[in-house]
């Protein structure tokens, strides 16, 4: 297996990508799982239209350009995973389609594939359905859980009602029982998926512990509530599944921290001060778009992994 | 409101929000064509900033003190154009004497400004939306820091694209532009931005 | 290549296919940027561009044995500009819709790459009627180029083309296309498009060249 990351210093030891993948999605199980008990058989299919869409894009381009066939790496399914589950569980189904073959075609394969993309695909995806179906991409549904007889409830997200009405509370926020995308919804479920992602090795604490960090630091600074800053919208799941992709982060722990907390702050400004209810998404793809400046910018010196430093 | 605060704001609504490059579609030409390394990028930003600080300038004076009074408004575009080649040429000779580092370092960009459409655009911009002399040279230098942040952006996503695997037909301006497209959606997460405190 | 043999239908090919302005040169990007988000927005600003180019063309190579070298960049610009202005207060005059809808990039087609580089590199050495065909040809090859963006984008944001309806009430528009961001990914994914037809074109022509050689 062929190993197409180009910033391989993230890379402690030598795995595949194919096996790196294989943490994400298992990390992202608990989530996906969450989501589907929580919001049910729409869920599911708009997950399963998703992946689907986004492997076969991948299959598809590449068989046409004459590559080599990588899918089994898994990112497309990483990345169709990802698509989906930043959906509101009501979506219509050309929404996950569009969204998956843009994340794959044009922001990934036009780049040149899995190491070549300078957005992270679904987040870029995302932000593209978000401005062309504004209204498809922010009905969201209240978690039925299977609750029979239950119809389901279009809402806004907490986030935007938060002003006016009594805001959701922290134990719902916490454990899912809140309107929202289908995989933003349970923070229980992506914490576990970040101790997989921690205990594999496949992500180091630096980006979403400084991200949550910021949020909640500079909420407090603007006189929001930092532990419903945190707890709301999509911050742990950015933090955790979006904002540590390789690909398009920081190669130094000094350049990681700062662009993590560049994202908390825009973040926090969009939140408070912009049009949209909430920043994530924006967080996140301005500071990929500035990741080739932070990386060029800090001196390299910086680079090294202290432990094999003193090793040496 | 107080002045500080409002010019803090408009500062953040000419940088962030409507961006001369992703939102108003002012100066594409420099900043698909000068944009391949971060330092030239950088020259060109200032260079682009220091004309059309003195160009906003320039054009209010002659707007309002000479075309308004002599009611020969209609000959705006063809008097702010001459305004600004005769800076430009003007700015290029006073560098070249005073100053050589920095005439080496934005000469050759200096001639180009010319025909920036930012420029002429500020100027004209800043004719149809009344500004009065402050806010004409604020607007004037904030919306080239705004082109400068875009450019120098742009120019560090595509140094890091040097080394990327594009497909043959997509080479040069095609992946510039779909770059450019693709920070544009990044940025639309400014719109709106302090707009309820303005 | 001399220009009195050089015939004008040459000259005005050149301008619409070989040497289009738009998809091939990629001059006055910002224009087609900004005014692509409807097909009629397109063909007002291509209609524009071309009476400039060709009056200025014409005008200048009248002109080009009587402008001294040194100061023929202003002096091409006050030409550009004379005529510029013209339309942009008959449109006003006439057209109020159209003048409001491309708003700010009529006084700029002022600065349009196309324009003072065709003034440059074929008016000033070039009869006038030549110039004039060549400014027609570019012209042309500007605004067919608009034309088609703009009419993708509109379909594809608008579901319309020209304003008629074409894809029906049932189809929801990505609004994208025709917001900025679209403008920067249509033209880009078009010019990649473009590469990709004339690479596979000229393709076809060598291997063809080689079986009858």
């Amino acid at each position: 297996m062929n190993l197409r990351i180009s910033t391989a210093p993230h890379i402690h030891h030598p795995v595949t990508t194919q096996r790196l993948m294989l943490y994400v999605i298992m990390a992202l199980l608990p989530t996906t799982a969450v989501g589907i008990y929580a919001f049910g058989l729409p869920a599911a299919i708009l997950l399963a239209i998703s992946c689907a869409t986004a492997v076969l894009c991948e299959f598809v381009w590449q068989k046409i350009a004459k590559q080599p066939v990588r899918v089994n790496d898994l990112s497309a399914l990483v990345t169709g995973l990802i698509v989906g589950l930043n959906l509101p569980a009501n979506a219509p189904w050309w929404i996950a389609l569009i969204g998956s073959a843009f994340a794959v075609l044009i922001v990934k394969q036009l780049f040149g594939g899995l190491g070549d993309n300078f957005l992270n695909p679904a987040m870029a995806a995302r932000a593209v359905l978000l401005a062309s179906w504004p209204v498809h991409m922010t009905s969201y549904v209240v978690p039925t859980f299977f609750d029979a007889g239950v119809d389901a409830v279009t809402a806004a997200t907490p986030l935007a009602t938060a002003a006016q009405n009594a805001p959701a509370q922290l134990m719902d926020l916490f454990m899912g029982n809140i309107p929202g995308c289908i995989g933003e919804v349970s923070k229980l479920a992506i914490l576990l998926g970040l101790v997989i992602l921690l205990v594999t090795r496949t992500v180091t604490w630096h980006i979403p512990f400084t991200m949550v960090a910021s949020v909640f630091v500079f909420s407090w600074v603007m006189g929001a509530d930092p532990v419903y800053a945190i707890l709301s919208g999509g911050v742990l799941f950015g933090a955790v599944f979006m904002a540590t992709d390789y690909v398009t982060s920081p190669m130094t722990p000094v350049g990681q921290m700062i662009y993590a907390a560049g994202i908390g702050l825009i973040i926090v400004l969009i939140r408070n001060f912009g049009a949209y209810p909430e920043g994530v998404t924006y967080g996140i793809l301005l500071m990929n778009i500035a990741t080739p400046l932070i990386d060029r910018f800090l001196p390299r010196k910086l680079y090294g992994y202290q432990k094999e430093a003193k090793q040496a | 409101m107080n002045e500080p605060t409002s010019i803090l704001l408009f500062f953040v609504s000419c940088v962030l929000t409507n961006n001369f490059i992703f939102s108003r579609f002012l100066g594409c030409c420099p900043f698909l064509g000068v944009s391949n390394k971060v330092e030239t990028s950088v020259s060109m930003g200032l260079a682009v900033t220091f004309v059309m600080t003195i160009a906003s300038l320039f054009c209010y004076m002659i707007y309002n003190w000479l075309l308004v009074p002599l009611e020969i408004t209609f000959m705006s575009t063809i008097a702010f154009i001459l305004v600004i080649a005769a800076l430009v040429q003007f700015v290029e000779m006073f560098l070249k004497k005073s100053s050589p580092t920095l005439y080496s370092a934005l000469g050759i960009y200096l001639p180009l400004i010319t025909t920036n459409c930012a420029v002429l655009g500020v100027a004209t911009l800043n004719m149809n939306e009344g500004y009065d002399l402050l806010y004409s040279v604020l607007n004037g230098t904030f919306s080239a820091l705004g082109f400068t942040l875009a450019i120098v952006l742009m120019a560090g996503v595509r140094e890091r694209l040097e080394s990327s695997h594009i497909p043959e037909c997509m080479k040069g301006f095609p992946i510039t532009l779909v770059s450019a497209g693709l920070m544009a959606v990044a940025f639309m997460g400014f719109s709106g931005l302090f707009s309820s405190l303005m | 290549m001399s220009e009195e043999r050089m015939s004008l239908g040459k000259v005005m090919k050149n301008g619409i296919i070989t040497e289009n302005p738009t998809f091939r040169l990629v001059l006055g990007t910002c224009p087609t940027l900004a005014v692509t988000t409807s097909a009629i927005n397109g063909l007002g600003m291509g209609a524009a561009a071309t009476f400039v180019l060709i009056c200025s063309n014409f005008v200048i190579s009248l002109l080009r044995n009587f402008i001294p070298d040194k100061v023929r960049i202003p002096a091409f610009i006050v030409v550009i500009c004379t005529f510029v202005t013209m339309v942009q207060l008959l449109m006003q005059a006439f057209i109020p819709s159209l003048y409001d809808a491309l708003g700010i990039f009529i006084p700029l087609i002022v600065v349009n790459c196309i324009i003072l580089a065709r003034a440059e590199a074929f008016a000033s050495k070039n009869t006038p009627v030549a110039s004039a065909a060549d400014g027609l040809g570019m012209g042309l090859g500007f605004t067919i180029a608009l034309v088609i963006l703009g009419s993708i984008r509109e379909l594809i944001g608008n579901g319309s083309i020209f304003g008629a309806n074409i894809l029906g009430a049932s189809y929801e528009p990505m609004l994208l296309i025709v917001l900025a961001a679209g403008g920067f990914l249509s033209y880009g994914l078009m010019l990649g498009l473009f590469n990709l037809i004339t690479k596979k074109l000229e393709n076809k022509k060598s291997r063809k060249e080689a079986e009858e050689a």
